[in-house]
């Protein structure tokens, strides 16, 4: 029951959230200012998770791969395909589900429990579309943007371990890297990370408008926050992948 | 003038503001007064549209705008200014964001009006240097005095402010009672003041509404209040020593 109300609250607060700004000015600025405070200040734990875990593929491959028939540019061609369709979209919207998820829930949690909410809706501004609609739009925007670098970075982390531990020649995972390659797994990644973006931006979003209480309930909610976005990107992920790739 | 008629507002079983009639005039300091827990902010939630009543109207000169669409009370609000108990900063906005923080969203000024503006609010709740600081950096008396510049901004026809000098010491408090009785009488505003300091009775009251257990009990002067001889109201105004002592002095 609470889950089918929760919903229904979860679409009227969307149904306030996206109607046209009250002071359209403010709301690109706005925009700016979240791409950068949840966009490119995430850029540095993308970074240096993307490089490891790349690593980490490409070594776990080549040790897998016993059987002299298959080439060692089978590294760098895995390593390709399971960083764009899997690990950098979802995985990494998981881990910015954790960072940027928290920080939107207890920010608007915050601002409920200490009435900045209800200080803007009496000078007439509709708090849900001020506070929430920047930051859905924001992460949109530069969610798949940041996807991109983990891509190229997780790649580079791939031929770092493979260079440097002497696994796989540079040559050999660059060929691999470039074989068979579609583009479409690309749009497939980033049309992944664009609703994962959505789903993290406006159910924090949620979590942190019906903040009741003080500083325990912002916790709470900053909790919810993640379980239920990372909850909604694995499922939306096996339905995505059936569309997108069936 | 603000009015409200018969209003109700439960939550869940709680039956909180039952059957309030009150009026709130122009230019005065209105004080609703009462003790913790007995409706005061909710009624002055309600008022502000805050908290949907259950039954009865709130009327801002005349218009209803307890029936109003959003839209519609979007006009009044504009007109409304209020200083929450905790100020209601904006922490991630310094002191001159804040105040013109409603300038940018409503007014078409340009940048150096809406400055001038700034500066003229700021220098009138006596905080002329302080457009650089955060919130965090504020005192609890100054984040009160730039929430009143703030709620001054938009020059609003009507003001609220729930419990203003909470956390305050008494000097601090004085000055912001003094602060918001020279505003409502300097622009004609109508002001209502939810208290439970006896002080700001004395000191600020013009009209008192005396609030108990959701029911509006008594309404009067600062004279009147100190000779009603009704129980509920002598177990509230004197309940401290000092007051007590005063009463018979």
């Amino acid at each position: 029951m609470k889950l089918i109300s929760d919903l229904g609250r979860y679409l009227l607060l969307m149904k306030e959230v996206f109607v046209k700004p009250d002071k359209v000015k403010t709301f690109f600025r706005q925009i700016i200012i979240e791409i950068q405070s949840l966009g490119i200040d995430s850029l540095g734990i993308v970074v240096i998770i993307s490089v490891f875990v790349g690593a980490v593929v490409a070594i776990q491959t080549a040790y897998n791969i016993d059987s002299p028939l298959i080439p060692m540019t089978m590294v760098g061609f895995t390593a390709r395909q399971s960083i764009i369709l899997e690990f950098s979209p979802t995985m990494l919207s998981l881990v910015l589900a954790g960072k940027v998820g928290s920080r939107i829930a207890s920010e608007i949690g915050t601002m409920r429990v200490t009435e900045q909410i209800d200080a803007l809706e009496i000078m007439g501004i509709n708090p849900a579309n001020f506070l929430i609609q920047p930051k859905v739009f924001a992460s949109v925007i530069i969610n798949p943007v940041l996807i991109v670098f983990s891509i190229a970075f997780a790649l580079f982390g791939g031929w770092l371990a493979c260079v440097s531990t002497g696994i796989v020649t540079s040559n050999d995972y660059i060929v691999g890297l470039q074989s068979w390659f579609v583009p479409y797994t690309v749009s497939y990644a980033l049309i992944k990370t664009a609703v994962f973006a959505f789903i993290i931006a406006s159910v924090s979003g949620f979590q942190g408008y019906y903040t009741r209480g003080g500083a325990l309930e912002v916790g709470s909610a900053s909790t919810r926050a993640v379980v239920y976005s990372s909850i909604l990107i694995i499922t939306s992920n096996l339905i995505l992948t059936q569309l997108l790739l069936a | 003038m603000i009015e409200a008629r018969n209003i109700n507002k439960s939550f869940g079983e709680n039956h909180v503001l039952k059957d309030v009639c009150v009026k709130f005039h122009p230019g005065q300091t209105n004080l609703v007064i009462g003790q913790s827990g007995s409706g005061k902010t909710v009624l002055i939630k309600c008022l502000v549209g805050l908290h949907e009543i259950d039954s009865g109207e709130i009327l801002y000169n005349d218009r209803v705008f307890s029936d109003m669409s959003f839209r519609k009370k979007k006009s009044i609000r504009k007109e409304i200014g209020m200083l929450f108990q905790g100020g209601a900063l904006f922490d991630y906005m310094n002191v001159e964001q804040n105040v013109m923080f409603p300038l940018n969203m409503f007014s078409e000024d340009t940048l150096a009006e809406r400055l001038k503006r700034v500066n003229f609010c700021l220098d009138r709740v006596n905080l002329p240097k302080a457009n650089k600081l955060m919130p965090s950096e504020l005192s609890g008396g100054m984040i009160k005095r730039v929430a009143i510049a703030r709620a001054i901004a938009l020059n609003p026809k009507y003001l609220f402010c729930d419990e203003p000098n909470s956390g305050l010491d008494p000097q601090t408090s004085n000055v912001i009672d003094n602060l918001i009785s020279e505003i409502t009488k300097e622009y004609k505003i109508t002001t209502v003041v939810n208290t439970h300091d006896m002080n700001s009775v004395m000191e600020i009251g013009d009209s008192i509404s005396f609030i108990y257990k959701g029911q509006l009990w008594w309404e009067g002067s600062k004279e009147e209040i100190m000779k009603t001889g009704n129980k509920e109201i002598d177990e509230f105004v004197f309940s401290s020593e000092l007051t007590r002592k005063l009463k018979w002095t």
